[in-house]
Order: structure tokens, then C-alpha cells, then sequence
């Protein structure tokens, strides 16, 4: 690290990614070698680890114990809630969700996938595709993650056959095509001897791709922009009302998806009131474009009123209201819910009331069977949801993107966060598109 | 100048990815904003540390060309860096923000709170601080606490839901999906809110070189009078330093945090730059709270009972 100069160390990106596997399939170990061989264990850390780990009789060092933070988990030997990392590499700036393999665990994943840009898998090589994999897949389908990562572990246990790897690589990615993942990367590793992971195996000479954090360090972490929907959710309105600034009136908000310029005609939802964009504030910086994830602030030529919870879209590309939302969700509280439960939704940064008006089924990840009609989704299942909002929204789907496309729903009584929904069609069309026979074999 | 689109690798990145201090500071902002739309009182936790100075200065950015609609809390533990508290009241007065102060001393005097046998105040500041919230009834209060600090800090949410004790359950945190932040409270309950969640020591003076802020100079290599306590370099001064055949010296050190001068160690160091900082963290070995913070070399679980009860 010595070497690093302060300029280098400023010039890198940002890489939101997620692991999920049991502690079997060796994701503690792999998560300790990323962060130990990018030298991001520091060493007050690893001795803390290794006082713990002696005092529990443990020879070794047990890595997990660095993301076990909190008392219960130690208790109890378990991982509970999810962990947030952070590491570097002088390419890129990391931040890992690493998510517990046991309990709470669809509700963690999703938490995990939410915000990631790439999940890593893990599967044994001695055991291959099983059924927690298809569920990891699934998940991450489902949560659209663009880049998934299939580490298969534990070569070193089974010879580093080629041929072990490629029959896990075609049958994870078929599945995992089937169901529209975009991209998937397979990779042959030994978390334990370290091949592949940081620095590439000598036992490996037949694979000629890049290591876990290779790959981790070149991924794209965005899209082309030309595709996506402009979006920006209103958070707040600014008026200093100053001597200086009497009449400024900017909407400040955080890009949600795609780019806006100065002098595009844009449509405010859910009014529908139109104007033209004069200006854009980039945290007191003005600036003639910009895109997602930057915070801004919007000027407008005409006076309209605008308030917190609004949408401003270009008028070429405004999604269509409704007060009739399906979705796919993922129920993340205690408490179940039911078929007319009044709830808040959450989307963007508007919340309303809404009630639950149907739950036509219930989602196993294992296999993708239906259940029509549970009547009830408890903690951690998935399901589809039809809602019916108090005021129209302005929702896109959540294939079309991830930001405008999700919501939440909240016990009004309590606040608790009870459900996470998706917009639309639960999982992508697989490629190349297929004919409406095969659609419907994933509109559960 | 705000924007640095990353430099494009091997034409892996494209010309919209954001640079990680830009995605960093656009999250923080958001966060800033969604407090300002959805609670009624938000206040800033101040205490003239590094990281409450880049919380002060994004929310600055957040609401130009108005002021920042929150004012700012100190829970002023009686053992203040005289740099520091100077720091402290320039700033208030340079931007016409509102200071509130939570004092130890204060609850000493009155009998409230006992002094420590270590005369460490850290774990004083929790009832003061509690009852400050109640009093003044702010419902979301700003703190500068990261995820890279310590792993009972690691599992907290952005928003963090707490009682009326201010405790904190870590069994009962809301699940955080996407960026959609749930600050739903009952009456007499606030939220704890961290726009630095996923900040790390470098990124945050990578931040403050970027936008050039000023920091009070204790955080730069200087000469001052230290004695040698639990493995590290405290000030010598009226708190209760030296005793008992620790001796003083004088040592070039800088301070890589600052909180109660009782607990807060300075580190051997001639990085007198930025620049040099940011160099010396990034060959760093030790965590920043590893290499200066007593309190947290208690347990194994020193932070999260400490945040159970009611601490940043």
C-alpha cells in the first residue's frame, strides 16, 4: 500500500456487491481472504479475532468472527443481520453486504441485493448446483442484480478438474439465464489455498479468466444512459427567500435513473403540469447535464407547484399513474400480512395509504412453484401482491428500473417496515425474448 | 469543483460512473434531504471532530443557496481540546447556525452523574445527551458514526429507530431496501440518522482534502506534552493526567480522532499535510478507534452496549 499515491486513491469507483452462501460453502473464509489479501484486515482487528477465537478453543482464527458484530451472533455462533464491509483496491472502492446464510435469510439477501450491482455465489464443488443455489439465483433475479459471480469453492477437494467446474458453470447458467439474469461469471476458486480469489491459481492453468477481485475491479458499474428513464423524486423544496436569492425556487432530489439537461421539457407527476428545465445545481455548482446518482437541484421556468413527493420526468418519457399496483414482494416483518391490511407505501419519496387487495400466491424459491392464495405472507416469503393506493403514483416497472420501480410498505401503527415490493413481472424474459407461452410461466 | 467522473480503465467504466467520493457525498445528501422532507426538529450532533465537520459540510452543500434547516448539538463532556471548542464557536458564528450544548460537567455538579474512577467521561454523555433530545424534542439526530469503525457499528441501519431511552435494539432494526429510509416514530421516540454509514477513515480525508476543509490542528502533526496510558498518547491536563509514575513528554503526535481527552490517544506522527495524512492512513495497520480509543478496548462488546443504552 505504500506505494499508493494520493492521486490514485482518489480516481476510483464505487462497487456495491453482495455475497450469499452458507458458512458451509466457505463465504465466511472467501469474504476473510478478500478483505485479508487486499490488506483490508487491519492488524488490531485480526488480533482481536484471534483472542476470540483462542478463547473459544478454535485453532485458527475463525474469520467470521469479523463481521459477527454483534453479542447474540457471537452467543450463538450465527451470523443474524446483515454485514456492510468496506474495502479497497487501488482500482475501486468496495462496499460488500455480506449476508448470513441461515436465518432471516431470504429477508437479508433481498436486503443485500437491493442496493448491489453484482452478487457473488457460492456454491461446493464437491456438492455442485443445489437447491440453495437455485434460491441465491433466484433472489438475485428477482431483486434484478446485473452481474452475478459464481464462485465455485473448494476446488482443491476435488482435484481442480476442469471438468467439475464447467459441468457447475453450464448448469448454474442455464438456470440462471432461464430465469434473466443478464450476465453471469464463473470462477473457479480455493477460498481456504486462496486460487482465483486475489491472485490467480497455479493449480489452474486450464482457466484463463480473471480472479474474484479481477473481476470485482473491472465489472461496469453503470449503463448506458440512452436507455433508461429519466426520473428524479422531488425530496425537497429549496427557497432561501434571501436578500441575495429572493426568488430562487429549486427542487432538490436525487437522480433516480438516466440523465436530464438544461432546456428539456419535463412533466411533474402526478399533476401532470409541464415546464422547461432552467437551470441545474450540482450541490452549488451549476451545470448544463446530469445523471444518476447525483443529488441536484432542479430550476424550472414556470412557477407550478411542486412539492416533496413528486416526480419530475421528461414530458417524452412520463410513466403512466395508477392506483393499482402489482408487484412482487418480499415480506421482511414478524407479523404477517394479510389480504386487507391497511399499510403505508413507500415510493420514491412520496408515502400514501393502501390496502392490500389480494395476494394471488406465494413463490417457493426452491423449485419456483406457486401456491395461488395463501391468504397470508410471513417473514421471508415471496409473493405476489396487488395494492390499491389512495392517491395515483407514478410508478415505472422494476425491470425499468430499480429506483422508481420498488417500494415499501409500512404498519402505519407502528412503523415497522413490513413488506418490499417490485414492480411488474417477477423475473426478466429469459434471452433471446420468448414467445407469450413461456411469459406466462413466470407470471406467478 | 464537485464532479470527477472516475477515469476510464480498459474502458470499463463509462463516463457517467461517479467517482466514490461523488457517489459518496450524492447518498449523503439524499440522506440529508429526506430528513428535512420527513422530520419535524433534526439536529446535528457537533462535537468538532472530523467527521461531524464533513457532516456540518454536506449539509451546507445539500441546501445551497439556503441556509441548513438543523441545528447542531454538542455534548460537551468538561474535557475539550481548547482548539477544538475554539473551532466549535467559529464555525457556529461563520454559518449563523444554532448551538446546542449537552454538558457532563453539569450533571456532575448536580450530583446526576458521577465521575468515573479512570476519569474517563465518554459513557457520561449518553444521559445528558438523552435527555437533551427529550427536552428539546428533536426527532432525528445526525451522527457522524461509519460502518468501517467498529462491527457492533457494521450491522446499524442509516436510519436507526430509537425508544424514548434512546436505546437502541439491534433485534428490532428495520430491514433497509434500496434507498427508500423509513423514519416513522411514535411520540417521544427519535431516529438516529447516519449520512456516513458507508464512509471509511480515508474516504473521509480524501473528502476533506477534495473540498479543502479546515479541521482544527490537533488532527495535524504537532508538538505537544503526552504521557503514556494503556498503550497510548494522552494529554496531560486538569482531567486526571499524569498520576502514579507516568511521566510527561513531549512527543510530535496528531490526533487521528478527538472525543474526551481522557480516552482520546494521540499517535506518533509527522504528517503536518493532508496529504501526508491521507499517505500515513492508507499504510495504515491499526483502525482508527484500535489506535486512540480506550473505551472501545473494554469488552468485545464495548460499542454495542454502549449504543444499546442510548450512545452515538
Amino acid at each position: 500500500m505504500s506505494t499508493i499515491t494520493t492521486e490514485e486513491l482518489s480516481a476510483t469507483t464505487l462497487l456495491r456487491f453482495a455475497t450469499a452462501g452458507s458458512v458451509d460453502d466457505g463465504k465466511s473464509t472467501l469474504v476473510g481472504r478478500l478483505l485479508h489479501d487486499s490488506k483490508s484486515v487491519l492488524t488490531d482487528q485480526l488480533e482481536a479475532v484471534e483472542r476470540a477465537s483462542a478463547s473459544r478453543g478454535q485453532e485458527a482464527p475463525d474469520l467470521a468472527l469479523l463481521t459477527d458484530g454483534l453479542r447474540a451472533e457471537r452467543e450463538q455462533g450465527i451470523t443474524i443481520d446483515v454485514a456492510y464491509r468496506y474495502f479497497a483496491t487501488p482500482r475501486r472502492r468496495f462496499i460488500l453486504a455480506d449476508t448470513p446464510g441461515h436465518v432471516q435469510y431470504t429477508r437479508n439477501m433481498v436486503t443485500g441485493a437491493s442496493t448491489a450491482e453484482l452478487t457473488v455465489i457460492l456454491v461446493d464443488a464437491r456438492n455442485g448446483v443445489v437447491e440453495q443455489t437455485r434460491r441465491h439465483a433466484a433472489i438475485a433475479a428477482l431483486l434484478r442484480v446485473p452481474h452475478v459471480v459464481l464462485a465455485v469453492n473448494k476446488m482443491d477437494l476435488v482435484g481442480y478438474e476442469e471438468k467439475v467446474f464447467a459441468a457447475i458453470a453450464e448448469e448454474f447458467t442455464a438456470y440462471a439465464t432461464e430465469l434473466g439474469v443478464p450476465e453471469v461469471t464463473a470462477i473457479p476458486i480455493s477460498a481456504l489455498v486462496g486460487d482465483n480469489v486475489v491472485d490467480p491459481s497455479s493449480h489452474m492453468d486450464w482457466y484463463g479468466g480473471p480472479t474474484v477481485l479481477e473481476h470485482l475491479e473491472t465489472v461496469p458499474v453503470s449503463h448506458d444512459l440512452s436507455h433508461c428513464h429519466a426520473r428524479l423524486p422531488v425530496q425537497y423544496v429549496i427557497r432561501p427567500q434571501s436578500a441575495e436569492h429572493p426568488d430562487y425556487r429549486g427542487y432538490a432530489g436525487q437522480i433516480a435513473a438516466g440523465s436530464f439537461h438544461v432546456g428539456e421539457e419535463v412533466t411533474v407527476l402526478p399533476s401532470g403540469r409541464t415546464s422547461k428545465i432552467s437551470g441545474i445545481d450540482l450541490l452549488g455548482e451549476p451545470v448544463d447535464v446530469a445523471w444518476t446518482t447525483q443529488s441536484v437541484t432542479l430550476l424550472l421556468e414556470d412557477d407550478i407547484d411542486i412539492s416533496r413527493g413528486d416526480l419530475i420526468v421528461p414530458s417524452k418519457d412520463a410513466p403512466a399513474t395508477t392506483q393499482d399496483i402489482e408487484a412482487t414482494v418480499c415480506h421482511v416483518a414478524d407479523a404477517p400480512l394479510t389480504v386487507g391490511h391497511r399499510v403505508l407505501l413507500k415510493h420514491g419519496t412520496r408515502t400514501v395509504k393502501a390496502i392490500v387487495k389480494d395476494i394471488p400466491s406465494r413463490l417457493t424459491l426452491d423449485d419456483l412453484s406457486l401456491h395461488p392464495h395463501p391468504g397470508q405472507l410471513v417473514a421471508n416469503d415471496i409473493g405476489r401482491v396487488k395494492v390499491r393506493t389512495a392517491e395515483p403514483l407514478p410508478v415505472d416497472s422494476y425491470a425499468d428500473s430499480r429506483r422508481t420501480g420498488s417500494f415499501i410498505l409500512i404498519d402505519p401503527n407502528d412503523g415497522t417496515t413490513l413488506t418490499a415490493g417490485m414492480v411488474g413481472e417477477s423475473f426478466a424474459a429469459p434471452e433471446p425474448v420468448k414467445d407469450e407461452a413461456d411469459d406466462d410461466g413466470w407470471d406467478f | 469543483m464537485t464532479t470527477t467522473v472516475a477515469a476510464v480503465e480498459e474502458g470499463t467504466d463509462s463516463p457517467y460512473a461517479l467517482s466514490h467520493l461523488d457517489a459518496l457525498e450524492s447518498e449523503a445528501v439524499h440522506i440529508f434531504r429526506e430528513v428535512a422532507g420527513e422530520f419535524e426538529r433534526p439536529v446535528i450532533l457537533f462535537s468538532g471532530g472530523k467527521d461531524s465537520i464533513v457532516m456540518l459540510h454536506l449539509a451546507l452543500k445539500a441546501f445551497r443557496p439556503a441556509s441548513v434547516p438543523f441545528s447542531l448539538l454538542h455534548v460537551d463532556t468538561g474535557h475539550n481540546f481548547p482548539e477544538v471548542l475554539d473551532y466549535r464557536d467559529r464555525t457556529v458564528a461563520r454559518h449563523g447556525l444554532r448551538l446546542h450544548v449537552a454538558s457532563v460537567q453539569d450533571y456532575i455538579d448536580r450530583g446526576v452523574l458521577k465521575e468515573r474512577p479512570d476519569g474517563t467521561r465518554n459513557p457520561l454523555q449518553t444521559l445528558p445527551l438523552t435527555e437533551k433530545i427529550q427536552a428539546e424534542k428533536f426527532d432525528a439526530v445526525f451522527g457522524g458514526g461509519r460502518r468501517d469503525e467498529e462491527k457492533a457499528r457494521a450491522k446499524e441501519r442509516v436510519f436507526s429507530l430509537r425508544d424514548e431511552f434512546s436505546q437502541w435494539d439491534p433485534r428490532r432494526q428495520r430491514p433497509e431496501l434500496w434507498n427508500l429510509y423509513n423514519g416513522r416514530h411514535a411520540p417521544g421516540e427519535h431516529v438516529r440518522v447516519f449520512p456516513l454509514s458507508n464512509w471509511t477513515e480515508l474516504d473521509v480525508w480524501q473528502y476533506i482534502a477534495r473540498e479543502g476543509i479546515e479541521l482544527p490542528e490537533i488532527y495535524y502533526a504537532h508538538e505537544r506534552e503526552v504521557f503514556r496510558r494503556g498503550g497510548m498518547w494522552l494529554t496531560a491536563g486538569e482531567w486526571g493526567g499524569p498520576k502514579d509514575g507516568e511521566t510527561v513528554e513531549k512527543r510530535l503526535v496528531r490526533y487521528r480522532t478527538v472525543g474526551d481527552m481522557s480516552c482520546t490517544g494521540a499517535v506518533d506522527s509527522d504528517a503536518d499535510t493532508i496529504e501526508k495524512v491521507i499517505v500515513e492512513i492508507a499504510a495504515s495497520r491499526l483502525t482508527e478507534r484500535g489506535a486512540t480509543r480506550a473505551d472501545d478496548k473494554m469488552s468485545e462488546a464495548a460499542m454495542e452496549d454502549r449504543k444499546r443504552e442510548g450512545y452515538f
